[in-house]
């Protein structure tokens, strides 16, 4: 849980603009030029989001909120949200969460840290849970655990495949044991979505840790990641206190989980639209 | 009056019986298995198969050893995915020769360290939980010191969790709670309040179905016959119960267990 450095980027030049564009502040949005934190490049808002919120030059990915992030993989208007409006509370009285709370609220423009529903790809429909980094780290409380337990459940009485995109810091240590119980919670209704013969797709993203890490988004049956994303179960911090020494280049990056086979495929940001129509076309996945 | 940071100390104390001490207390004919068939064999899990009366069960228990050599060999009671697995293969073992399992825990978290990582310690906990949410026969865990976080849950998905009166079970330990949100370890009693992580409170949050009671605080003798004894009388009744239901009984009642966490906000779409 000790990751605050890692969401530092996620205070980016692309989020919470009050320029909320959809086509509309064109000028002004070419005009705002700014440079790359990995390459220096200087790149402008609308080339970084016509190339899916990553660097043109060098592929440095932009955290992206977790609504942006499925309407970048979901055919047009086809966003149908599920459990909008649930919101958490103070379940065990927990100093400082209500005004934390109020805070992610108005940092994500979100009520809670997971974003759910039903979308299509390519026509196909799946549903699909997509978490949100600047909601409290994406951490899961027992909202977060209890949007995507009954999303599983909706997928299986639908028989629907499930996307799930994580980024979290792990368990909400403000909700205490019943955050932890969240995990099993979740993976229960994994098990019978999977008992149930349907599919369940993660991608990963920077970074995934945790109590998450340590449940559904190693639960998939296929397991993809964003390149260069940081993935573990104990945060790198805190390894390196524990271990008194220096960590191996790329320790828990996503390409160091390929090769030991935690993980199928790496998938480019710009390929992952149509890697996921894919993966659903070959699983019987059928037009509307 | 003791505080939850009392009790979190007591939970911690060097004089508690182990797992190990558990497992020779309560079951006879006990036969330790080693090795999860997939990378090696973690000294900080012990799995096995005893008879309690007469009745075989599995045994898995989280070990922190005695003296130095056997703390360091036991990695200090912090199981690496190679424990977890090692408790998974035993618990498919379980489900397969219809044995009840019983699940002893006392741990201060999974180990945190390069190999553990490579090898998937979140990996092999997901699995764990995955597998324990539907596996075909009784679960019993049971708390008997420290409860810590992840590296806890994954042998704790059960019928009933029980908790000795003096540990906890926490997402995560009161000092890094403390240090995560007020930069200072010193407040640790603060967070131990705040995370509500004793038996009591997690009996009331439905966390957990039994508190044990301890004698005399931690200070109980190894060999105390009265304490074993009565715990040995409860885990007989209540597997006696669990397997009076059909299976399909047990797990839904399991997963109604967890689906009921939380449910505050329970949603219905
Ligand atoms: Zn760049």
């Amino acid at each position: 849980m000790n990751l605050r450095g890692l969401f530092k980027s996620a205070d980016n030049v692309l989020e919470g603009s009050p320029n909320k564009n959809d086509g509309t502040g064109k000028t002004e949005e070419k005009s705002y030029v700014y440079e790359c934190p990995n390459c220096k490049s200087m790149l402008t808002r609308q080339g970084v989001r016509e190339h899916d919120y990553s660097c043109p030059e060098c592929d440095y990915y932009f955290h992206i909120s977790a609504r942006k992030r499925i309407l970048m993989y979901a055919d047009s208007k086809s966003f149908d949200e599920l459990m909008a409006g649930v919101e958490s509370e103070n379940i065990i009285g927990f100093p400082e969460y209500d005004q934390k709370l109020l805070d992610a609220r108005k940092k994500s423009g979100e009520k809670e840290g997971v974003v759910c529903g039903r979308i299509t790809i390519g026509k196909m429909p799946c549903c699909i849970f997509s978490m949100d980094a600047n909601f409290m780290m994406g951490s899961m409380g027992t909202v977060v655990g209890e949007k995507i337990t009954a999303l599983f459940e909706y997928a299986t009485r639908q028989q629907l495949p499930v996307i799930g995109v994580t980024v979290s810091g792990g368990a909400r240590m403000q909700e205490g044991m019943l955050s932890l119980l969240q995990m099993a919670k979740v993976s229960g209704a994994v098990k019978k979505h999977s008992d149930a013969g349907l599919l369940y797709v993660v991608l990963m993203t920077n970074p995934t840790t945790g109590g998450v890490e340590a449940s559904f988004a190693m639960e998939g049956d296929i397991i993809l990641a964003e390149p260069n994303a940081l993935i573990g179960f104990a945060g790198p911090r805190v390894i390196q206190q524990t271990l008194k020494k220096k960590l191996p280049k790329g320790f828990q990056r996503s390409e160091a989980l390929l090769k030991c086979g935690f993980v199928d495929d790496i998938v480019r940001r710009i390929e992952q639209r149509e890697y996921l129509e894919q993966l659903l076309l070959l699983h019987g996945g059928r037009a509307q | 009056m003791m505080t939850k940071y009392d009790r979190v100390l007591l939970a911690r104390e060097k004089e508690r019986p182990t797992a190990g001490n558990y497992i020779s207390n309560l079951v006879t004919h006990f036969v330790e298995m080693h090795g999860d068939r997939r990378y090696g064999d973690d000294r900080a899990v012990i799995a096995g198969i005893g008879l309690l009366e007469d009745e075989a069960v599995t045994l898995i228990g989280i070990e922190k050893g005695h003296d130095t050599k056997e703390k360091i060999e036991c990695n200090f009671g912090s199981a690496h995915p190679e424990g977890y697995r090692k408790a998974l293969r035993q618990m498919k073992l379980a489900e397969k020769f219809h044995r009840p399992v019983i699940c002893i825990i006392d741990t201060a978290g999974a180990y945190c360290g390069i190999g553990a990582e490579e090898r998937g310690e979140g990996q092999a906990i997901a699995e764990n939980l995955m597998e324990m949410m539907m596996l075909k026969t009784p679960v019993i865990s049971i708390v008997i010191g420290e409860g810590g976080s992840g590296g806890a849950l994954a042998l704790a998905v059960a019928d009933e969790v029980w908790m000795l009166s003096n540990a906890y079970y926490s997402v995560v330990s009161p000092e890094s709670c403390a240090n995560i949100l007020w930069k200072d370890t010193n407040k640790a009693a603060q967070a131990a309040d705040a995370l509500k992580l004793t038996a009591t409170d997690l009996l009331e949050m439905s966390v957990i179905e039994r508190i044990v009671e301890e004698p005399r605080q931690y200070q109980y003798d190894i060999q105390n016959d009265i304490f074993y004894g009565n715990l040995k009388k409860d885990l007989l009744g209540k597997i006696q119960a669990l397997e009076s239901l059909d299976v399909e009984q047990l797990l839904e009642n399991r997963y109604e267990k967890y689906r009921k966490i939380g449910r505050n906000n329970r949603v219905t779409i």
